[in-house]
Formats: C-alpha cells, structure tokens, sequence
C-alpha cells in the first residue's frame, strides 16, 4: 500500500478507537471532578475548575464576591470541600483573581464506597463467581469426557439436546425459573444465582472440542498401564488441558460478573445484592451524585478490564475461533 | 458400572439443565395458559393472554420499538464491524493495540457503562450537549425527548412529518447509539478472522489485473466474507431483541423512558413479571412470543449456514 494509504488507514483506525474510549475516557475524568464544578456544565476532558480566589503572600483561597466597597471587596472565604469558612471578610481589589485550576479529587472513590456497601457487593460478586466456576469446571469437564471419549447409546441425541438449550435465551426461561426457584425457597439466597448456572453448554463444546483432538494412542497406552477411566480424565486430560480450561474460566468470569438481569430478579435484600445490581440500585438512589456514579462505575469494571489486559490473547483468540467455526 | 459409566459422568450437567432450563422452558407455555400468582396456578385461561396481548397498545409499542432497535442496530453494527475489521487487516502499526481497543467495550458491563451513556447524555452537563455545542448545535432532549428523530429532522427543514413517520425516539435513538458501540467490537474480531482466512492469492492476482483497492474489497472480500457476515447479521439480530439492561439503566425506573418510546419487548416482559403488576402469566405469553421470534431466527441460521458457504 502506498504511504499516503497507509497513513489514511491508521487515522481512521484512530478516530474509531477514540469512539471506543472516550466514554470511558470521559467517565474517568468526570470521576475526580467535583459535583459542583459539573453541575456549572464544566465537563471538558480535563478536571480544570474556574475559580474567583483571593491571593496574598501566604496562600491562596476560594471566595465569592457578596459586596464591592470602594477599593476593597466583602467576600466569603470557602475551604476546600466548598463550605464558607469565614464569611464577610473584608480584602483588598487587588488581591481578587480568576484562576483556572487543575484539580484531581481522589477522594471521590472513597465517597462513593462508602455510600452503598460496596465492599459487600464485591465479596457477594467474588462468592458467587467463583463457586459458579469450580461447578462449571466439574460439570463440563466429565460430561465433556463422556461426550469426546466413550461410546454410548444416545450421545448424539444427548448432544443435541445440550445444544439447543444453549439456543434459548434468558428473557423466556426468566419468569418459570423465578416460579421454579420460589417453590424451592431459593429466592433471595445464593443458590439462586449459582445452581442453575451450574451447567454451561459453551464450556462443554469447548471442552468436547478439545478432548476430541488428543490422540487416542495416549488413552490406549494410560489404559494398558491400568489407569481407570477417571483416573486418565484426572491425571492426563485435565493437566494437558489447562490452557482450554482457563479459557473457559475466563469467559465463564466474564460472564457471572456482568450477569445483571437474573440476579435483578431473584435476591431482594441488600446484603445479598451483587455488584451489578447493586450499583444499579445506587445509580437509582443517588442519580444527582454524577461524579460518585463515575467514581462507582470506574471501580466496578476495573477488575475486568484488568483481567481483559491480562488474558487479551486468550478472550481475542477465542472469539475469532468461535466466529470462524459458526461461520 | 463399564456401561452405565458414561451416564454417570454425564449425569450432573444434565440434571442442571433438565431442571432449570428445560423444565421452566415447558413450564413458561403451561403459566402463559393459566392464571398464575407467586404461589402457583389460580385456574386455567386458555389463550385469554394472547387476546389480550392483540389489544395491548403497549405491547404493540414495545414490539415497534423493538423493530426499531433492530432495524437500526444490526446494519450499523455489521457494515461498522467490517469496515474496523478491513481496516485492521490492512494495518501495519500498533495493529494489537487497535485490537485490545476496539474489544474493551465488550468486556465491561452494560449496567457501568450505561451509567455512563446516561451522564454523557445528560441534558446540563452531558458531554453529548457539550460537544454540540463546540460545533454551534443547539442542545438536545436526548433520554428525555420523546419525538422521532426524523420527525426532529424536518422539523429543522420546516417539513412537519406525520407521527407515523417520525422513526425511534430520540432517547431510544441514544440507545441504539450505546448498543452498537458496545457491540462492534466483538463482530469485528470476528470478521477479522473470516478475513485472514481468505486465500492472499486473490489479492494478489487482482493487483497483478491492475484492480484498485475498493473495487478489490467488493469484488473479492466481500463476497468472500459472506458467511461470517450471515452469522453476524443473525447472531446480532438475536441478540439485539433481547436488549435490557441499557434500556433499564438509561430510561428505567424511577423515572422511565419518555412516553414509552424506549420500553423494548424484554423490558416490557420484565416490567409486567416483576413490576407492579406481577403479572406472570401475561409475561410469559409474551416471552414465548419473543421466544417463537429468535427459534425463526435460529433456524434460518441453521438451515442457511449450509448454504452460504462455498
């Protein structure tokens, strides 16, 4: 491609990426902003605030003009959270200056923790990921086995029923497991947002996939040696695996943190709420709070971002491959 | 235990999925024909739901906006994504980081970023109406404006459109803005893969014929590409009738969507289930509505995938 092309090509590949990271860009900035400088409309890309302050050699204050005098000015002194300090004070003209200022409030983050029990959200988050994983991880991981390795009646017809329960979205089977899970007295615990998410067809094709491939010659020579059946899955599939398991993992992670709906619907109190759905009852409650909603939305996607960082080959690459097989 | 072994292994994801996707899947066409409170059945009603669903003019307005969704969401989403893709595939510089770019969209979650969308669209202090305003536009209703986007269109024109007309709102517009920027990214490393797929061979025969580019692109990727882009098409179009959580975050409660111009199906469905009408039964006729809508769906894609392929 000639240069001028190519040059054309990674402007917009730039403009598009910026479409992508502006909100979050913008998100980041308006979390350490203070409200009130946001509700004037101050809502650039940089956290500047535009203030009358009031200068002399010692240091430099926040005021507002209340009265002008001659060659002095009746002004209120405000501290730094933005209440009156001292009020009518009495300064000279030519101290009085407007000044634009760069100013970061970290303390944003921790106004919006300690608003709604965050921390409570994260752990109910982290509970129900990670038990819902470990059963995932066991469940595909045999029915997989059975699927790729051992010849029984109904495989197929099993398989195809996995499948196509894969097929049915979440909106139809909703309310009967709602009705479902009442009857078992599970509404409002933790077993509603873990077992029936215990079995997760995608893991198990990827799973199926996988262990179709490893060579038959390998199961041959584990069961001349006297391995039992569970004790080849155990000794040699798991741990030649591990790289398809913790894709798996990962989507499975991705998944369970962001899963908002169901768990909108099946736990009622707070303590139980988990961090999707807790952050929807605070963006609710505190809908005036702009820059903690920021703040709040910042810390939720963080630990996925992160894991998104870290594991980018393996999310990117799946996703290409399962497009390439579906397609 | 040799022959029943497999059975075994199979047995617990089964018993999950037995339990609770195929029984409530059965399940939700017997509570659509019955009166059904929290507790259980209260007599049986026959088709009473799906008349009622006929003369339901908020059915109908969630169905038109659902329609709406996916009109506009699914070409965008797909002509975007293969333009990203191309784009990538001809890249040379800081291709991976693109890459990781373009994706971050679609690991974050709806409810975060949503909140975000909602304050970019804030009427005082969004960055939308601050933008608008650098280039000299007038400030805009967004979440809160109920007329059609053509109709406000125009409107500018002095043309006065008939309501018919007057296309999604423009709050449910805003929606369908945050839907496809978090979907593109996703459907473009897909197609990124279909197009490393495709033979270099092609291209570099047509270079020899003296083919530019752009006549290259729709000549040989494009035809070439097609299979992904079917299952694209399909896979977003299910997706996209399921559309919830931006819709409940954006224009949810407390305050809600303007005169309903944002209320989607599967909103609709959750409002009726679990709002103040707990009414189960009615939501479930209109879940096996939707559900009747995306089996179409899916099997077209079944059947097609046969089909397109070369």
């Amino acid at each position: 491609m000639t240069k001028v092309g190519k040059f054309v090509v990674f402007m917009l590949l730039s403009i598009f990426g910026l479409a992508m990271v502006v909100p979050f860009v913008w998100m980041m900035v308006t979390a350490v902003r203070s409200q009130l400088e946001f509700n004037k409309g101050n809502v650039g890309f940089l956290p500047l605030e535009k203030h009358t302050m009031f200068v002399d050699n010692e240091e430099d204050t926040i005021i507002s003009i209340v009265m002008v005098d001659g060659d002095s000015t009746y002004v209120h002194f405000y501290d730094e959270e933005g209440h009156i300090e001292r009020a009518f004070v009495k300064v000279p003209n030519e101290g009085i200056v407007e000044r634009t200022r760069l100013r970061i409030h970290w303390e944003n983050f921790i106004d919006a923790w300690n608003r709604a029990p965050f921390g409570r959200y994260f752990m109910n988050t982290i509970i129900v990921s990670i038990l819902t994983l470990l059963g995932i991880l066991v469940t595909s991981s045999l029915a997989a086995y059975a699927f790729a390795q051992m010849k029984f009646k109904g495989n197929n017809l099993l398989f195809t029923f996995f499948i196509s329960m894969m097929m049915v979205p979440q909106p139809i089977y909703l309310i009967p497991s709602y009705v479902l899970l009442n009857n078992l007295g599970w509404i409002d615990t933790y077993m509603a947002l873990i077992v029936p998410w215990l079995a997760h067809i995608f893991t198990i094709f990827l799973l199926r996939q996988h262990f179709k491939s490893i060579p038959r010659e390998l199961f041959d020579a584990a069961e001349i040696d006297g391995c039992s059946r569970f004790g080849i899955l155990w000794r040699i599939v798991i741990p030649i695996s591990k790289p398809v398991l913790v894709t798996a993992s990962i989507f499975s992670l991705i998944a369970s943190w962001n899963s908002f709906m169901w768990p909108l619907v099946m736990i009622n109190s707070e303590e139980l709420r988990v961090l999707q759905v807790g952050l929807s009852y605070f963006s609710q409650e505190s809908s005036t709070l702009t820059t903690l909603l920021m703040a709040a939305s910042t810390f939720s996607i963080m630990p996925l971002v992160i894991l998104f960082i870290v594991a980018q080959r393996q999310i990117i690459g799946s996703v290409a491959r399962a497009g390439l097989k579906e397609g | 235990m040799g022959k029943l072994s497999p059975y075994l292994y199979l047995l617990p994801a089964t018993v999950i999925l037995l339990l609770f996707r195929f029984i409530p899947i059965v399940l939700s066409f017997v509570i659509s024909f019955f009166e059904w409170t929290i507790t259980g059945p209260a007599g049986f009603i026959g088709l009473e739901n799906y008349q009622l669903m006929m003369h339901d003019p908020e059915y109908w307005q969630s169905m038109l906006n659902t329609f709406y969704l996916v009109i506009f969401v699914v070409p965008t989403t797909v002509i975007l994504s293969l333009v990203f893709a191309a784009l990538l595939n001809t890249a040379s510089f800081l291709r991976g980081l693109f890459r990781t770019v373009y994706f971050i969209p679609t690991v974050t979650s709806m409810v975060a970023v949503s909140i975000v969308w909602r304050t970019i669209f804030n009427q005082q202090s969004g960055l939308a109406n601050f933008l608008l305003e650098k280039i000299g536009i007038a400030p805009l209703g967004w979440l809160a404006e109920s007329d059609g986007i053509f109709h406000l269109l125009f409107q500018n024109l002095g043309i006065n459109l008939p309501a018919a007309l007057g296309g999604p709102s423009l709050a449910l517009f805003a929606i369908i803005i945050v839907t496809v920027w978090k979907s593109t990214g996703y459907n473009a490393i897909i197609y990124l893969a279909g197009l490393q797929n495709i033979p270099r061979v092609y291209y570099e025969a047509a270079d020899i014929d003296g083919a530019s580019k752009v006549k290259q692109f729709f000549k040989i990727t494009l035809p070439l590409i097609s299979p992904t882009t079917f299952y694209v098409l399909i896979m977003t179009t299910i997706v996209t009738f399921q559309v919830f959580a931006q819709v409940y975050m954006m224009t949810g409660p407390p305050i809600g969507g303007p005169l309903g111009t944002t209320k989607v199906i599967v909103y609709y469905i959750f409002e009726q289930g679990f709002g103040e009408a707990q009414n189960l039964s009615y939501a479930s006729a209109i879940a096996l509505v939707l559900f009747l809508i995306i089996l179409i769906l899916t099997i077209i894609q079944k059947r097609m995938e046969k089909f397109v392929h070369y």
